[in-house]
């Protein structure tokens, strides 16, 4: 059947059809860009951190008032909760990956004097750090337990520039190396942090994400030898088995309780819960898309199908002349069919223009890349599909006419 | 009059009730949807302290050394030791205070509360003062207080009723990382939102128990707590001697002549460092009233005003597809109309009966919408976001709901009404 009679149809009810096909292209544009927003939010939910997560708990204590033996008590807190059954190893640490706060981090430079840092990097440090976490080295080595300063020790000669007793190494993550070296072996390689203190890179570490700011380069880190103590804001890193976490986690922190019962426990948990709450806005942001999505489209098609059982009603006679006139039922369905096919590929056609441009609005305003042409043709069809749909149930019913219809006064 | 229409328009949307259902729940959705995140946008953007807002200034300064320098960097958003403490002596403004964050470990006197950190204020005097905070009992401290080191303390409501059951705890002691400290004042209920004076905590919901002198808080070693910026060797470590911005230097103005003053202070001041050699950089300093501070630091998050405009697209949606379907609908009642013409109603009548009709659905959306708004602010509040306690609908809201609902739908009926009364009174009555 022609498109003609339908096109001269449409041209009688010009600002109904105008509308329906508004409504499609903005429903499309709108849709595109959500979808969009979704697979972005899910991308960064599905960054890896590089540490073996399931296998990993937290507890962070506090003192009160100062603690003159805290290195000392940290020694025997790391000792007796290696004794407990069921623990792996266990680690003193500054900070963890996608924890959420950045304790530390370090701009670093390849030449003394350099005017720009050359990266922004997470820095990390503590005991036992990487084999604890289950971060495997790519090359090189990790540090001797003896390599370690203290970090009470270490922020004195920070200040007064006392090269003696500040770290000389470093082991840097794989994405720092390449970052610093493309194609060249880092090992050997010396960067500069501060005021041009110079450390050698005697590691290249496997992935490790910081512990946020991810749009700095989600793995960006290095590791400096040094340890610390609770007191200075360290957290127990225990490895254990996924199954063994709760019963760990519980003799652990009534292990910490009896070596010491005036501490405040200010952490507990599994790494798995740390990564949850990480990116729960994220989630919920993804949710919220979704729903809107989904409530568009079902306006959208109720809208559609309102609008044609409406014109159904209203060519009632027509379509029962035309019946009269020979037409089948499935022309009339078809009749229906091509007409919001027609309406759709306009409003689908306008949508995409309007989808870039509010793109080009979201780049502009909330930092977004732009938005990968597939998701143009993903929308047209997922709208087509919609019309088709909802103009199924009155299109069967205008099909359902009998041609006595004719007959009748209008 | 308005009354028959109003009859006219109930009959004829309970005549078509399909559609009618369609229209309001279109409307209410959008409206719904939209009345969430502009609630929360409202309640995030708006300004903690409206009366006295305009004569507070954050006071920006930039002591960093050369590394990394470019012309156009903003200072940093805090000060150092050394320059908050000059900025105070010097006592050019109308009011000043020196502050940063801090966290202190409580030990509760009765036996029953295990001991807790507490969020903390380690600030000098004129905090209480400048910013208008209200006492439920006893006062700030003075001056003398900062002066002497005095271990006196200042504590909210809710931990005064956390302590001490929310009586007089004037007089009593409040032991603080195994200090003692003694308690000359309990706030009335002051928990401005955002957290304006000190962004680096958290930005909504935060509330500090404890505020004590600044000059105490270092005498006692107390933790700092918040973001330390440093430059060359400094380890982000929060003391007087690093090379690292920590504290929040905080003005009170009362006039606009008094700020470019105090702007032509602070140029002067830089001035005087770099030729002290303190300052390497060219003199940069910015002095931002409250509300352009929260501007400034982007305190709204990012996503609540994506949401909004997603939501507002989503209304756009509901209203051009409301416009439809009630120009599908106006356009049937064509004959209706023709005779009411023909009887001799004129087309303004028309218009007005059916912009009622829209009116109707409108309200009912609105109704619906509010319904929805809560169900949404209710799921905000769920979230485990800084802000999601904040989330309620307030009068002002409310009324907006409404406003935009019957703006909305009216909008929607005016080009269709308009189409439907241009109807002309002989043609329609000739089939029948």
């Amino acid at each position: 059947m022609g498109i003609r009679p339908i096109l001269s149809t449409l041209l009688r009810h010009k600002i109904t059809a105008a509308l329906l096909i508004l409504q499609i292209a903005l429903t499309c544009a709108i849709v595109c860009n959500a979808v969009f927003l979704i697979h972005q939010r899910l991308q960064r939910m599905d960054i890896p951190s590089g540490i073996a997560e399931h296998d990993l708990l937290q507890i962070q204590l506090a003192y009160i008032g100062d603690r003159p033996d805290a290195y000392a008590q940290a020694q025997t807190d790391l000792a007796t909760l290696r004794q407990i059954a069921g623990v792996q190893a266990v680690a003193l640490a500054n900070q963890l990956p996608l924890s959420g706060y950045a304790m530390s981090n370090s701009g670093i430079k390849l030449r003394p004097h350099q005017q720009h840092e050359s990266l922004q990097v997470a820095s990390y440090y503590g005991q036992n750090l990487l084999s604890t976490l289950g971060v495997r080295l790519v090359s090189g080595r990790d540090f001797q337990s003896e390599e370690l300063l203290d970090l009470k020790a270490v922020m004195p000669a920070l200040h007064s520039s006392d090269l003696k007793h500040l770290p000389h190494n470093v082991i840097v993550s794989q994405a720092v190396a390449a970052h610093l070296w493309p194609g060249q072996d880092a090992l050997g390689k010396t960067i500069y942090v501060g005021n041009d203190i110079p450390l050698q890179v005697i590691g290249v570490s496997a992935p490790l994400a910081r512990p946020d700011a991810l749009q700095l380069g989600a793995q960006y880190s290095i590791v400096y030898p040094i340890r610390l103590t609770s007191t200075e804001g360290g957290s127990y890193v225990i490895r254990t088995a996924a199954g063994d976490r709760e019963r760990v986690l519980a003799s652990a922190l009534a292990a910490l309780k009896q070596l010491d019962p005036d501490r405040i426990v200010l952490q507990q948990r599994t790494y798995d819960e740390l990564r949850q709450r990480f990116f729960e806005s994220d989630r919920a942001m993804a949710g919220v898309l979704l729903g809107v999505i989904l409530s568009m489209l079902v306006i959208t098609a109720l809208g559609i199908a309102g609008l044609v059982s409406f014109w159904v009603a209203q060519r009632r006679h027509i379509i029962g002349v035309r019946r009269a006139l020979g037409a089948t039922r499935r022309d009339i369905l078809q009749y229906f069919q091509t007409e919001n096919f027609l309406l759709a590929t306009i409003g689908v056609a306008l949508g995409m223009a309007l989808a870039y441009g509010m793109n080009l609005f979201l780049m502009q305003h909330y930092e977004l890349p732009r938005l990968p042409s597939i998701y143009l043709p993903a929308g047209a069809i997922a709208l087509w599909s919609i019309g088709q749909l909802a103009v199924l149930g009155p299109a069967l019913r205008a099909a359902a006419v009998p041609p006595v219809v004719a007959t009748r006064g209008s | 009059m308005f009354g028959y229409y109003l009859d006219m328009a109930l009959r004829s949307l309970r005549r078509n009730r399909a559609l009618t259902a369609l229209m309001v729940v279109a409307i209410a959705m959008g409206i719904g949807a939209s009345m969430t995140t502009l609630t929360v946008l409202h309640v995030l953007s708006g300004d903690p302290l409206p009366r006295i807002s305009s004569t507070l200034y954050a006071a920006q300064l930039d002591p960093r050394d050369m590394g990394g320098y470019r012309l156009e960097d903003e200072p940093p958003d805090q000060v150092t030791w050394i320059d908050g403490m000059n900025l105070l002596r010097a006592k050019r403004a109308d009011r000043q205070a020196l502050m940063t964050g801090g966290s202190v470990a409580i030990q509760p006197a009765q036996s029953a509360l295990d001991p807790f950190y507490e969020p903390a204020r380690y600030t000098t005097a004129d905090f209480f003062s400048m910013f208008d905070v209200p006492f439920k009992y006893g006062h700030a401290w003075g001056a003398s207080e900062d002066a002497a080191r005095a271990a006196v303390v200042v504590i909210s409501n809710k931990l005064n009723d956390k302590l001490f059951g929310g009586g007089d705890s004037r007089g009593r002691m409040l032991r603080a990382d195994g200090h003692a400290l003694r308690i000359i004042g309990v706030l009335g209920d002051w928990r401005p939102n955002p957290h304006f004076y000190d962004l680096n905590v958290k930005n909504y919901g935060s509330d500090e128990g404890v505020y004590l002198p600044l000059s105490t808080s270092q005498d006692l070693h107390l933790a700092h707590l918040g973001s330390a910026g440093c430059w060359g060797n400094g380890g982000a470590d929060a003391t007087p001697v690093a090379p690292c911005v920590w504290l929040q230097f905080w003005v009170q103005l009362y006039t606009p002549a008094r700020a470019n003053a105090y702007r032509q202070f602070l140029i002067h001041y830089s001035q005087e460092q770099k030729a002290l050699g303190r300052f390497p950089r060219p003199p940069n300093v910015r002095l931002r009233n409250l509300m352009q501070w929260l501007d400034y630091q982007h305190v709204v998050p990012g996503d609540i005003q994506l949401q909004t405009w997603l939501a507002l697209g989503f209304l756009l949606v509901c209203l051009v597809n409301t416009m439809g379907l009630m120009l599908a609908k106006f356009l049937r009642r064509a004959p209706e109309l023709g005779v009411r013409r023909a009887l001799g109603a004129s087309r303004q009548a028309l218009f007005v009966q059916l912009l009622v009709e829209s009116g109707v659905v409108g309200l009912a959306g609105g109704l619906g919408g509010l319904l929805l708004a809560c169900l949404g602010l209710w799921m905000v509040r769920r979230q485990p976001t800084d802000y999601a306690p904040l989330a309620h609908l307030d009068g002002a809201m409310l009324l907006l709901t409404f406003v935009l609902a019957l703006g909305a739908s009216l909008l929607a009926g005016v080009l269709p009404a308009w189409r439907a009364c241009r109807v002309s009174p002989g043609l329609q009555l000739k089939g029948h």
